[in-house]
């Protein structure tokens, strides 16, 4: 970690002697200790715990529950009706489609984000003007609420009254006769690109905070043996922050997979379905339709996939970090 | 160190420009936002682009003046302070065994942290509608919204937090133990303010969280609970004409995270950059 500040050394030299002799006494309180030790542990813990497990754990089980009953929201839960939940979400195209959406944000993130990404952390990465002012800026989306920056982005995206058609109207770029929102079409393509706008700034952060971590010696001695600019970034600095590019993905692909606020401001899932996700799926239908069965259903495949990619990616790309590390 | 000069590294003119279309690009909605609040809509309609002319202040005042901003102003605050305090204190007690004890389930206790990250709100989001408001009776409660959203706080807190414990020089809490301290004294009297850098960017992240949440609060809080990106979203629905109303409350909505982050920028930046890097 990086994050060690002022670090209050022990400077009394009669703290360490008084430490040694006391040392057989501790021992051979040992068990009573233990017990106490144990006593002080629970106590820490439990608040975290009993949080988690009542807010966190017993909701997820009880999701998987309702999957397993039709029910409405009312009376007790007694129509047990296997796995017709499964069968039934699996069988909607509109939770079929979400999951498309779903996955396309998570490619569209990986392929555009990335290289943008990172082509604008190498650009800041050198030495300009202004360099932490433009960094703050960049993240400026990041902090606002996704549903600020979403009824703002709702504003200027307006169907012939918006800013942004006009503008690309007064150049000659033809706009949609719905709108960029109101198109099927390209509905999904503009929340991305909304997506972009508010979360590029977090990639831009990580990855500038691994190159100033590459060393200038390594900077220096390539550019001795006559290597350019591109070549150095190229086959040095991308390298070497590898692993944050890959925690970025990580964290990219959990985000994505549960894409909610974004949407439901800027489309609420429309038009035509064209940019529902496994989120919008599951609130509409527990809370709006009351279907919670289908919900519950929903809500574990969703839980499936995500866990599958996490614990995939884990397997296949992270661990090189962690064994690289060890 | 000097960072010695070299004309390597530095920018040329176009670098300087992907630079200012990037800032641009950036600011662009916000600045939409903060100045299409000071035009009439008629302006709005007319011309979009350029400078209020004249600058209106009515839209503004009227969002200042209205009561219902207020109150889901303090909503939005009193909230996030609840989430921020509960997630804070439990995560920092319970990051805390994990970084100074010696214990067979340490490991195993740590990975259900771990593994708390991947368990989104979503998945999870009806029965935590329903345990609030039925089993709980919390619905349309400040408690009811900062209870999960605090319990959502805790894995990252306590990953973040453990590590920062961990490199605490251990010299002082045993000193401290000679004299005879107990090991919930130590915690309270050296632990915790040794640990405030920490404690602060674990807190802002939860603070900023809770004050941008949309999900919980959308299902949980009706009229005058509802929080600010409720306030936002139901405001722009319900008034779609007052376009010129609806920038102006927005921008005004932005402020209190702008301004959080603003002032906390390292801590925030310094906060994700560590949960990444581990």
């Amino acid at each position: 970690m990086t994050r060690v500040t002022a670090a209050p050394a022990s400077t009394d030299p009669g703290a360490a002697v008084t430490r040694g002799a006391d040392a057989p006494r501790v021992t051979g309180r040992r068990r009573n200790t233990l017990r106490r030790q144990r006593l002080e542990i629970l106590l820490f813990v439990t608040p975290a715990l009993a949080l988690m497990a009542i807010f966190v754990v017993y909701p997820v089980f009880s999701a998987a529950r309702m999957s397993f009953y039709r029910w409405k929201g009312f009376g007790p839960m007694v129509d047990f009706v296997g796995l017709q939940n499964y069968l039934r979400v699996l069988a909607d195209d509109v939770f079929t489609d979400a999951v498309v959406h779903n996955f396309t944000i998570v490619f569209a993130s990986i392929l555009v984000q990335l290289p943008l990404g990172l082509a604008l952390a190498l650009l800041l990465n050198r030495r300009i003007k202004a360099r932490g002012l433009l960094r703050t800026i960049i993240f400026v989306p990041y902090v606002l609420a996704e549903v600020i920056a979403g009824v703002v982005w709702f504003q200027l995206l307006q169907p012939r009254t918006g800013l942004l058609e006009r503008m690309l109207s007064s150049v000659g770029i033809p706009v949609p006769e719905q709108g960029f929102l109101g198109t099927p079409d390209l509905a999904l393509a503009t929340v991305f690109v909304v997506l972009t706008w508010k979360y590029l700034g977090l990639a831009v952060l990580l990855f500038l905070a691994g190159l100033q971590g590459v060393p200038d010696e390594l900077h220096e001695a390539a550019q001795l043996d006559g290597a350019s600019w591109w070549q150095v970034q190229r086959r040095i600095a991308v390298p070497l922050i590898a692993p944050t590019i890959r925690t970025w993905i990580f964290l990219s692909m959990i985000g994505s997979l549960q894409l909610f606020d974004m949407v439901w401001i800027l489309t609420g899932g429309g038009p035509a379905n064209a940019t529902t996700t496994m989120a919008t799926y599951l609130i509409s239908q527990g809370t709006q339709r009351s279907n919670y069965g289908i919900a519950g259903a929903a809500s574990v495949v969703l839980f499936l996939i995500g866990f599958a990619m996490a614990v995939a990616y884990q397997f296949l790309v992270l661990r090189r970090d962690t064994k690289a590390d060890a | 160190m000097a960072r010695r000069s070299t004309t390597y590294g530095r920018g040329g003119p176009f670098v300087y420009l992907v630079a200012l279309a990037v800032v641009a690009v950036t600011l662009g909605p916000v600045l939409y936002g903060a100045l299409g609040g000071f035009r009439t809509n008629a302006q709005l309609a007319r011309d979009p682009a350029g400078f209020p002319d004249p600058w209106v202040l009515s839209n503004y005042t009227n969002v200042l003046g209205s009561a219902s901003f207020w109150r889901y102003t303090m909503n939005s605050t009193v909230i996030a302070v609840i989430t921020t305090a509960v997630a804070v204190l439990a995560g920092v007690m319970a990051a805390y065994p994990l970084a100074r004890y010696q214990f067979k389930l340490r490991e195993p206790l740590f990975m259900v942290f771990v593994l708390g990250l991947l368990f989104p709100a979503a998945v999870a989001i009806v029965p935590l509608f329903i345990l609030v408001t039925r089993d709980l009776q919390l619905g349309n409660t400040w408690w009811g919204v900062a209870l999960p959203q605090a319990a959502f706080a805790l894995p990252v807190t306590v990953v973040i937090l453990r590590p920062f414990l961990m490199a605490l020089p251990k010299e002082l809490e045993e000193a401290a133990m000679l004299d005879g301290a107990s090991r919930v004294g130590i915690f309270w009297r050296i632990a915790l303010p040794l640990s405030m850098p920490a404690l602060v960017t674990v807190g802002v992240l939860a603070f900023v969280t809770s004050w941008n949440a949309y999900l919980l609060p959308l299902l949980l809080l009706q009229g005058d609970n509802r929080t600010l990106p409720l306030g936002v979203a139901d405001y722009s629905t319900q008034y779609s004409a007052d376009t010129a109303g609806v920038l102006a409350f927005t921008t005004i909505a932005m402020i209190p995270a702008l301004m959080l982050f603003l002032a906390m920028q390292r801590r925030i930046v310094n906060g994700l950059q560590g949960a990444v890097k581990g």
